[in-house]
């Protein structure tokens, strides 16, 4: 009889898990302990429409309170869980509270990878994961207030454009050589630099930070190669490491990640775990991942919150991801690293094409840079294997759900 | 405020006030509306806030976009009054406007 069901976590994986689990008819007990004080609530538009202001707090939570309420969620919001003893089946919150449960479903997500050259913990050296983080940053963002940012990934990118719309110098410095590198392709990456360019975002590659210098606060980034840039306010964006102290040191294995099964099963019969925080396999793709992803983390949490009821349901779907930078958009499907073949549909000058990733001829992802069409084609010709005619998917003219 | 009729996919009716300057998406999913998935929270990027518009109100609305017709060409079931509800700005003209939810989200 599973009477308890403990949520540890309260971001977009979290808060689905509690959605399917009282939907599908969880009549128990369910606790969602969460350490932001906030109402689980989206993290995407934090570097975006939030940062800038365009958009309201209000408009930022999943759910209002009244929903939580009318489901029978315990909140246990701003308490921060320090200790899991498996054996027990409790946790322990850091005001001493425990709670024991039947079922755990770990949704400790990720947080930002830190520098650690000299000068990191100045102030005004800021990262962007959390609520807690914007404020201080809009205050920041002023017309002609000179931004630097580290890493161009996508939320050092996000983070630049909005900073440039708010009126700010903005300058981009990524270590490898173009921008976004783990995640799209050169012609990609290329795009993007220009969009960046023409918008007045000084975009800087092959550059590595060795120092954050100033006087009781930030005042310069300087670089390997001598490069030394004036800064009123710094954005870190290196990268995000999984949160998995709480489950290693309760002895479940770790290894970039809370290494789960396809059923979200950590080593543990009664412990779970879902979004960005695990390590699990892609049926799809034949290996494991961790993806920093909303997508991901709805999609796991949602076959999390089954198999917690023990219906057995296997997460097994094909990972999107999407950038808003200016008035671009960026639509990824499909995991590209297995590829043998890559494919261009349309041409960048145009500000909408696509890049195809085959393996033999089956579409594995597609980077669709201002082409929904070609993304949502993609999304049901990569679950479904479609094997592909090369010439026609070379041939942007044909759509890319004709292309077989 | 506006109020927003919604039928759910299993024909359940959920009246709910919508304030303005928010999407319908935004009040259908803060008020747990059944069958508004939205997974990416109105960048229109996933086609999983598709509902279907009373057509006597669906002049009322900013018609649609070249994006958004490219997200519903590919939705489950999508009829001539298929909206994505993250494209809909809440106005005071559309109080009382039904709403009816698919059965499923996704693709067909």
């Amino acid at each position: 009889m599973i009477s308890t069901i403990l949520i540890i976590g309260g971001g977009q994986a979290g808060a689905q898990a509690i959605d399917t689990l009282r939907r599908e008819g969880f009549a128990g007990r369910l606790v969602l302990i969460g350490d932001e004080p906030e109402l689980p609530y989206q993290r995407p538009p934090l570097s975006k429409k939030y940062l800038s202001g365009e958009m309201a707090a209000d408009r930022l939570p999943f759910r209002h309170r009244a929903f939580y309420d009318e489901h029978r969620v315990e909140l246990k919001l701003g308490k921060r869980a320090v200790r899991l003893d498996a054996a027990a089946r409790q946790v322990t919150l850091a005001d001493g509270e425990n709670l024991t449960y039947d079922r755990l479903l770990l949704c400790l997500g990720a947080e930002s990878r830190r520098l650690n050259c000299p000068g990191a913990t100045l102030p005004g050296v800021h990262y962007l994961r959390g609520l807690i983080d914007v404020p201080p940053i809009q205050a920041g963002l002023k017309p002609q207030a000179r931004i630097v940012i580290i890493g161009g990934g996508y939320i050092g990118l996000e983070a630049a454009a909005t900073a440039r719309k708010m009126g700010c110098e903005v300058t981009v410095l990524e270590m490898a050589d173009r921008l976004m590198n783990r995640v799209v392709a050169p012609s990609v990456s290329r795009y993007f630099a220009e969009e960046h360019r023409a918008h007045g975002v000084n975009i800087i590659c092959d550059t590595r930070v060795v120092h954050l210098a100033g006087q009781g606060r930030i005042e310069r980034v300087v670089c390997a190669d001598g490069g030394s840039h004036a800064a009123d306010l710094v954005i870190v964006g290196v990268g995000a490491i999984a949160t998995t102290e709480l489950a290693s040191a309760a002895g479940l294995a770790c290894d970039n990640g809370i290494v789960v099964d396809e059923y979200c099963r950590t080593g543990d019969a009664a412990i779970y775990a879902a979004g960005d925080c695990t390590n699990h396999p892609s049926l799809h793709f034949g290996r494991r991942v961790r993806l920093e992803s909303v997508d991901n983390a709805f999609e796991q949490a949602k076959a999390a919150a089954l198999n917690l009821m023990d219906r057995s349901v296997a997460h097994d779907r094909v990972p999107w991801f999407w950038s808003d930078q200016f008035d671009n958009k960026l639509l990824i499907v499909g995991l590209s690293q297995d590829h043998d073949g890559q494919v261009l549909r349309g041409d960048p000058a145009s500000r909408s094409f696509s890049v195809c990733y085959l393996k033999g001829r089956e579409l594995l992802a597609v980077e669709a840079v201002n082409h929904s069409k070609d993304y949502m084609a993609a999304r049901k010709l990569i679950a479904d294997r479609t094997l592909l005619n090369v010439d026609k998917l070379a041939d942007s003219a044909i759509a890319l759900k004709e292309a077989i | 405020m506006p109020k927003i009729v919604f039928t759910e996919p299993g024909g359940g009716r959920r009246e709910i006030e919508a304030p303005l300057g928010i999407t319908l998406m935004e009040a259908a999913r803060q008020h747990g509306v059944q069958g508004v998935v939205a997974q990416c929270g109105g960048a229109c990027a996933c086609a999983t806030c598709h509902v279907y518009v009373d057509p006597a109100w669906l002049a009322r609305l900013e018609p649609r976009e070249e994006m958004e017709e490219a997200m519903l060409e590919t939705a489950w079931e999508p009829r001539d009054n298929s909206r994505l509800s993250c494209q809909i700005h809440i106005t005071a003209d559309l109080d009382g406007m039904p709403v009816t939810v698919p059965q499923r989200q996704g693709q067909g």
